[in-house]
């Protein structure tokens, strides 16, 4: 009877079921009452079975997978449970961190780097530490702008720290939850291959927000092309990402839906930005080598503000 | 010997704690904070008066002395307690949920006596700046508040990195790393009237 006791067989999660069947195959998680059965995993489906083949990394995914799966839930009210969404070693969120970095075209963040083990340590320090950078930085901006004039009595800004932390918290849980509420909706009318679960899209949100940080202290230097060039580079790597992870989300649906969806995506972000940089930085107009000829009055104005 | 007597917890006296006695446990903790070695003291009896008293310091002197302080733009005395109270249970939470085998109460009680160097920088800032202003009174303070900071973060590393599993003692000392420096801006960027 002993043998029989060494055949336990455990139980996996949903994630591991495909590939440790079929290590082709793409991961599908299937939601919703409108379960059809037409919809095989063995087969592969052209141009989106291979990109999703590529998605899967390199040849231990399916280990990792499977080892994923064995995750134990405890109940919501004990500690363990949430013990589960810090179960993350320094070098996975280096690389978290570096895959948010470096998007690459055809590289699913979710499955690349969270592959069903989404952490909530990496979104909540990046967003403080962001918190913090946006607003010491904006204070250390507006103090070297200011710092010739007669008039200006430097203050710490303390408020602006309740204020940045309210946006970042803000923007980088309740987007999250209304694109996942966006996408369980679509996911109820139209078929999608692949979902996402709240927390993997909370991790995706708060990872891509990383590189605001680097420039949020870059935006220290007073020059307005720098800070616009900044905020494009920024808008790139972090919106690309954003996108490229949420385009194989919809792509099934509706042509017009779909690319709604990411244009709003990218344009939340984009206001994020924008809106932090108008809100914290001031702008550095104010020219303090005015040249001390003649001529126009708005010029002779300006001196004498100064 | 005597005190030996008094903490054996005779029924029959009505002898109170000696106040010197927590005094002492505290002052002792203090030392151990500014030659920070690996020794169990500071978690073994924890205690949070310490804390409270640098805190209470550090907040009273991060006040000014106008009459209208909510112009100036400093923290008031609640946001700094906030801060740092807040800061540090965040801290130990984290700690906790990565795994760490730390008491809630060790990591506070480690948290908090480590603000000793900074409260320490803010003495040395405010007399300072009863100096001349310029460029030199901010070099030396950047340089006393720096030289706190690291002093902060390694004290507090001694105590704390034994308790954290070892492939993630680098998760666990980054938020200790976000306080103190949040703690030592405060610090710096404080201007008197």
């Amino acid at each position: 009877m002993a043998a029989v006791d060494d055949l336990q067989f455990e139980e996996f999660g949903d994630a591991a079921t495909s590939p440790a069947a079929n290590p082709g195959a793409t991961t599908i998680h299937i939601e919703g009452p409108s379960e059809s059965p037409t919809h095989q995993p063995g087969l592969p489906r052209g141009s989106g079975g291979e990109e999703d083949d590529e998605l899967l990394g390199n040849d231990d995914s399916d280990k990792t997978e499977l080892l994923a799966g064995q995750k134990k839930s405890s109940p919501f009210w004990t500690f363990e449970y949430y013990q589960t969404f810090f179960d993350v070693d320094t070098y996975q969120v280096f690389d978290r961190i570096k895959g948010s970095l470096l998007p690459i075209p055809g590289k699913n963040f979710v499955r690349l780097y969270i592959r069903s083990n989404p952490d909530l340590y990496g979104p909540f320090w990046i967003c403080a530490t962001l918190v913090f950078a946006i607003a010491i930085s904006g204070n250390l901006s507006n103090f070297l702008i200011h710092l010739g004039e007669k008039t200006y009595h430097y203050v710490p800004e303390f408020r602006k720290v309740s204020i940045a932390a309210t946006i970042i918290y803000a923007y980088a849980w309740l987007v999250p939850l209304a694109l996942w509420g966006f996408l369980m909706w679509r996911n109820s009318k139209v078929m999608n291959i692949v979902s996402y679960s709240f927390l993997e899209i909370v991790c995706v949100y708060g990872y891509s927000l990383f590189i605001y940080i680097p420039t949020a202290v870059l935006w220290v230097i007073p020059q307005k092309a720098v800070r616009w060039i900044l905020v494009m580079i920024a808008l790139g790597i972090s919106g690309s990402v954003l996108a490229m992870t949420f385009w194989p989300a919809v792509r099934e649906d509706n042509r017009r839906i779909a690319l709604a969806t990411i244009v709003t995506i990218v344009l939340l972000h984009t206001l994020l930005s924008v809106g932090c940089l108008a809100y914290f930085f001031d702008a550095p107009e104010m020219d303090h080598h005015l040249p001390a000829t003649t001529a126009a009055p708005n010029q002779t104005a300006a001196a004498a503000k100064n | 010997m005597a005190k030996a007597a008094e903490s054996s917890g005779d029924p029959g006296t009505t002898t109170p704690r000696p106040l010197m006695r927590d005094l002492k446990a505290v002052g002792k903790k203090f030392m151990h904070v500014l030659y920070p070695r690996k020794s169990n003291t500071l978690l073994r009896d924890w205690d949070l008066w310490g804390p409270l008293i640098l805190c209470v310091t550090l907040a009273l002197m991060l006040q000014r002395s106008s009459v209208d302080s909510e112009k100036d733009g400093g923290p008031q005395f609640a946001e700094v307690f906030v801060i740092v109270w807040f800061g540090a249970v965040t801290i130990t939470l984290n700690s906790k949920l990565l795994g760490g085998n730390i008491s809630f109460f060790q990591s506070l009680c480690v948290l908090g006596y480590c603000i000793l160097p900074l409260t320490v920088a803010m003495l040395v800032c405010r007399l300072v700046l009863l100096a001349e202003p310029g460029p030199v009174n901010f070099m030396v303070r950047l340089f006393v508040v720096i030289v706190m900071f690291a002093w902060s973060i390694v004290a507090s590393t001694a105590f704390l990195a034994d308790s954290q599993p070892p492939n993630r003692k680098a998760l666990a000392i980054y938020p200790v790393f976000l306080f103190y420096f949040v703690i030592s801006w405060m610090i710096l960027t404080f201007t008197p009237q």
